[in-house]
């Protein structure tokens, strides 16, 4: 670098030359006519400060004039910012920070173009600060540390003032905000401390107090509007003058004084608060509730309580109901009562799973809700009758012939579809299971299905929310009508190609697979000559077939067509087996009695009497009962009623259906019994050594999908398999078991 | 192989350094031991069956009488335990020498001297467990046996607990004999009895926790009090 041989600038000299740009450049700030600085002037002060920094030393001026530099911004604060400022408050000296600070930036962004030369060696070489932020320094301590308290206020004043409604100047508090943003130079501390606590601590105050006039006035729809409004307000404030990073903050303040603080008093208000709401089907209130209360850490937890009691009481009503109605009405028709109550859970359901998708967002809270507490009154029992069993009767009716229920296809599916859904409430599973095979082994049977498809598509759904075990046997029936109506045409084949293998009457015969059909007791019933040859005929075509099952006949679940010839006129009845093997006795004999019937037939009394009960005393009198007595003893007589007649030429005489409950229970019970069995055993098998608690905890848990097992009997079955030596107390702890292998 | 030999040696040198006390002791001891089991032995043949060569139930009665015990006396249980007799109403042979060569007691007299100190030895905690257990299996009386009916099971409890768990007992044996759940008592049971007795406060039962592992029976019999208070 070539040195350049120029006369020495003193210090005094050199800074005089400065001090007119300086006073220049504040003329300019004054806003008092002046030009602008052109290039030459510009490049007139660099220079001076240039050459005053590289001249050798005692001449090299850098310390003076870096000293200097910040000199000439405290010299024009204390004689003209600050004094303008001190004299003026509220908005307008708001107004006046803001220019003053516009000015002040502009006065250091020239100011260190001045004295640049400073930044780029000797800032450096010394570790100093750099010019610009000694610019900005320079107002920070003189100004801002005065008026900051002055100014907060004010700012937050207006602030409340926009709350309250009135028009206040925006953009001016922006730029306020953006000052204390600005002043801490890289920092939030500036705008977190001297201005953001203090906003913070204001609002809180600002809603605690209108919460607390609110929450005693308003009801709670009204109240939740406000508070939606009010965290609407203050999103639209910082987006339009605070710093972005208050938003959190002050949001959760508003939400605390006007959700957290009076969340319980608001959600229990007597008239409107929650539970009125859910009653009176505010669905828009209660959306809003969510939408206000999910933002709040556990906040739903006490709104999600209170649906779940709404729905249990609901439910329950339903349940009282229908005991009510099944306790008035009279015996037969309680049966309609409970698909009523059926259909209304499902009703029930449908609203309530609505609520939870579009009012409470799907939210996995709402989902728990809903589902405990139906599985509270969804295990009440109505006049009797287990949920399980309630539910069965449902499916029967509207999948059988003359079901109740008229409905279009896709109707049938979508009922069939919630009827499943339910089931998932309903802790008797197994129960369902049986009464609903019961059921449909009747249906398949008596030929009473309405709709293959339906009764396939239901198997399908709780094969899904199930599991294959418990459809396996409901579709192995299924399978075995297919398989009976093929083996009915082989059959026919048979017949037709063998002469001498001629039974006289037309026979069809289903074969079940005994495993997958509920359990019949077989009767050695008495058969007339006729039908018995029918079976030897049937037996020989079987072996034909297989010689490794065994055929047993369940002759109460035959139907059989049979003439009466009556003197007006023959009719055809439609009878059971054991009622045809009844009526067909009185071809031989006129007059028999119960004793002599009971003989030929070999049937117990109570099957007796129910059947002889269907002919004498029901609606269509085939036997004359000697005496005429409402119900059959066995001192009675009975006669071929000759005299009989009907418009009709064909009608149907059904034995009334034997009370299945009971058994259906029982057998139930015996399954469970080993199903507990099998699973401790199963458990202790793998385990080894367990607690007796702990054994019970996973029975239970394995066990859940088809029952809830109860602790008695679990510990009934513990202590059975230690009589069968499967388990051993131990020796030490009793409560600890221990597996026998 | 030296070094045993010396050892062998060493020992029959020391024996045969007091070789006159030791000898005098062994055969005293020894002749004193095999007199004593002459005596009970021939106490046993004095009540023993000759065709069957045990105590037969007429001999036991018999031993009573001797004894001025009544049969069902709870000392005669007692005594067929230190026996570990293993059918009621017989004693074999083994059973009378493993019992009285316990007692120490080879007559009569001494047998019936020593039957307090017997009571005492049952009582103790450590052995009491083991009796309790014992007169139970005691009266199964069929090979595949595994419970006792009710009425026996009153009966065993009133003899062998009475004394000690006397409210426990009167309750348990009522609640036994009214209810009809169960009709025999099994091992699981009754030693589960013992153990409530022992850990449960009574009457009042509050630290009865049907959760835990108690028999079943034990639970229904908490509720049937529980009922009745």
């Amino acid at each position: 670098m070539t040195m350049n041989h120029h006369k020495i600038v003193e210090l005094e000299e050199g800074w005089d030359f400065m001090q007119k740009g300086i006073a220049k450049l504040k003329r300019i700030l004054e806003g008092l006519p002046e030009s602008h600085f052109s290039s030459e002037e510009y490049m007139m002060l660099y220079t001076t400060i240039y050459n005053m920094c590289t001249q050798k030393p005692p001449h090299d001026y850098s310390q003076a004039l870096y000293e200097k530099y910040g000199d000439a911004f405290e010299e024009y604060i204390s004689s003209t910012v600050l004094p303008s400022l001190r004299e003026k408050h509220d908005e307008y000296m708001l107004r006046e920070l803001v220019k003053r600070w516009a000015n002040h930036k502009i006065m250091v962004r020239w100011l260190s173009r001045f004295f640049n030369y400073l930044d780029r060696y000797f800032i450096a070489r010394r570790s100093l600060a750099p010019l610009n932020e000694v610019g900005l320094t320079r107002f920070r301590e003189q100004v801002y540390q005065e008026v900051k308290g002055k100014v907060r206020d004010a700012v937050i004043t207006l602030i409340d003032q926009e709350r309250e409604g009135e028009q206040i100047d925006r953009s001016l508090l922006k730029h306020v905000l953006d000052i204390f943003v600005e002043i801490g130079m890289g920092q939030m501390e500036c705008y977190e401390e001297d201005f953001e606590d203090n906003m913070l601590k204001d609002s809180s105050s600002y809603y605690s107090r209108k919460a607390s006039n609110w929450i005693v006035e308003d009801s709670c729809p009204d109240y939740m509007l406000k508070a939606e409004e009010c965290l609407k307000k203050e999103k639209d404030r910082v987006s339009h003058y605070l710093h972005s990073s208050s938003e959190q903050k002050l949001v959760e303040k508003v939400q605390n004084e006007l959700l957290v603080v009076y969340g319980t008093q608001l959600l229990e208000k007597e008239h409107s608060g929650c539970h009125a709401l859910l009653r009176d089907d505010k669905v828009e209130d209660i959306s809003r509730m969510y939408r206000l209360f999910c933002k709040i850490p556990k906040g739903l937890d006490p709104v999600a309580n209170i649906f779940k009691q709404h729905v249990t009481a609901e439910g329950t009503a339903l349940v009282q109901q229908a005991e009510d109605a099944a306790s008035n009405k009279a015996e037969s028709s309680v049966g309609s009562q409970e698909q009523v109550f059926v259909r209304k859970v499902i009703e029930l359901h449908d609203k309530y799973m609505a609520y939870v998708t579009d009012c409470f967002g799907n939210h996995s809270l709402f989902h728990k809700a809903l589902k405990e507490a139906f599985e509270v009154f969804c295990n009440k029992q109505v006049s009797g009758c287990s949920s399980a069993e309630l539910l069965a009767s449902f499916c029967d009716n509207i999948l059988k012939k003359g079901g109740s229920e008229k409905l279009t296809d896709e109707a049938i599916e979508d009922t069939l579809d919630k009827v499943v859904k339910l089931l998932a409430y309903i802790s008797d599973k197994d129960l369902f299971a049986e009464f609903y095979r019961k059921k449909l082994s009747r249906r398949l049977l008596f030929d009473k299905s309405a709709n293959d498809d339906h009764e396939r598509l239901i198997l399908t759904k709780l094969k899904q929310q199930c599991g294959g075990q418990f459809t396996s046997k409901m579709e192995g029936m299924v399978m075995d009508l297919t398989l009976a109506r093929e083996n009915q045409n082989h059959f026919e084949e048979y017949l037709k190609n063998n002469a001498s293998a001629n039974p006289g009457i037309d026979l069809t015969v289903t074969v079940l697979t005994t495993g997958f059909w509920p359990s019949y007791k077989s009767s050695d019933l008495g058969l007339p000559a006729e039908m018995v040859k029918c079976v030897e005929i049937f037996k020989e075509f079987y072996e034909t077939k297989t010689k490794h099952r065994k055929l047993t006949w369940i002759y109460s679940l035959g139907t059989c067509n049979i003439n009466g010839k009556f003197e007006p006129k023959t009719i055809e009845l439609i009878v059971g087996t054991y009622q045809a093997a009844a009526l067909v006795l009185f071809n031989a004999s006129d007059r028999l009695s119960y004793s002599e019937i009971k003989t030929q037939l070999n049937l117990a009394d109570e099957d007796l009497v129910r059947l002889l009960q269907s002919l004498s005393c029901a609606k269509y009198r085939i036997l004359n009962k000697e005496p005429n007595t409402k119900a059959v003893t066995p001192n009675d007589s009975f006669e071929f009623n000759s005299k009989f007649t009907d418009r009709m030429r064909r009608i149907r005489i059904p034995l009334p259906p034997v009370d299945e409950r009971k058994k259906v229970v029982e057998d139930v019970d015996k399954d469970r019994r080993y199903a507990i069995d099998a699973s401790i055993v199963r458990i202790m098998k793998s385990r080894k050594v367990l607690g007796h608690q702990q054994l019970v905890m996973e029975c239970v848990e394995q066990l859940s999908r088809m029952f809830k097992p109860d602790f008695k009997a679990i510990k009934k079955r513990i202590e059975d398999l230690i009589t069968r030596d499967y388990l051993e107390r131990d020796k030490e702890n009793p409560n600890l078991y221990r597996y026998l292998a | 192989m030296r070094r045993s030999s010396s050892r062998k040696g060493q020992t029959n040198s020391t024996a045969s350094n007091n070789s006159s006390a030791v000898d005098l002791f062994r055969s005293a001891s020894g002749k004193a031991a095999s007199k004593e089991l002459e005596r009970i032995d021939s106490l046993f043949y004095s009540y023993a069956n000759n065709s069957s060569g045990m105590i037969e139930p007429e001999g036991i009665e018999n031993l009573c009488l001797d004894l001025e015990v009544d049969h069902t006396d709870v000392r005669i249980l007692m005594l067929a335990w230190k026996m570990k007799a293993e059918k009621q109403g017989y004693f074999t042979l083994e059973e009378w020498r493993r019992g009285l060569k316990g007692l120490r007691a080879d007559t009569i007299n001494k047998l019936k001297k020593t039957l307090p100190d017997l009571e005492t030895e049952v009582k103790r905690p450590s052995n009491f467990v083991d009796f309790y257990a014992f007169a139970f299996r005691y009266c199964l009386t069929e090979e595949k046996q595994k419970s006792i009916d009710i009425e026996s099971i009153c009966q065993l409890l009133d003899l062998v607990l009475g004394s000690h768990f006397r409210a426990q007992v009167d309750y348990f044996v009522d609640y036994l004999r009214t209810q009809t759940d169960y009709k025999v008592i099994n091992m699981d049971q009754w030693m589960g009895f013992y153990r409530f007795c022992n850990e449960i406060s009574f009457p009042d039962l509050s630290n009865y926790n049907a959760e835990l592992a108690w028999p079943l029976v034990l639970d229904n019999f908490v509720e049937w009090i529980k009922a009745k208070q």
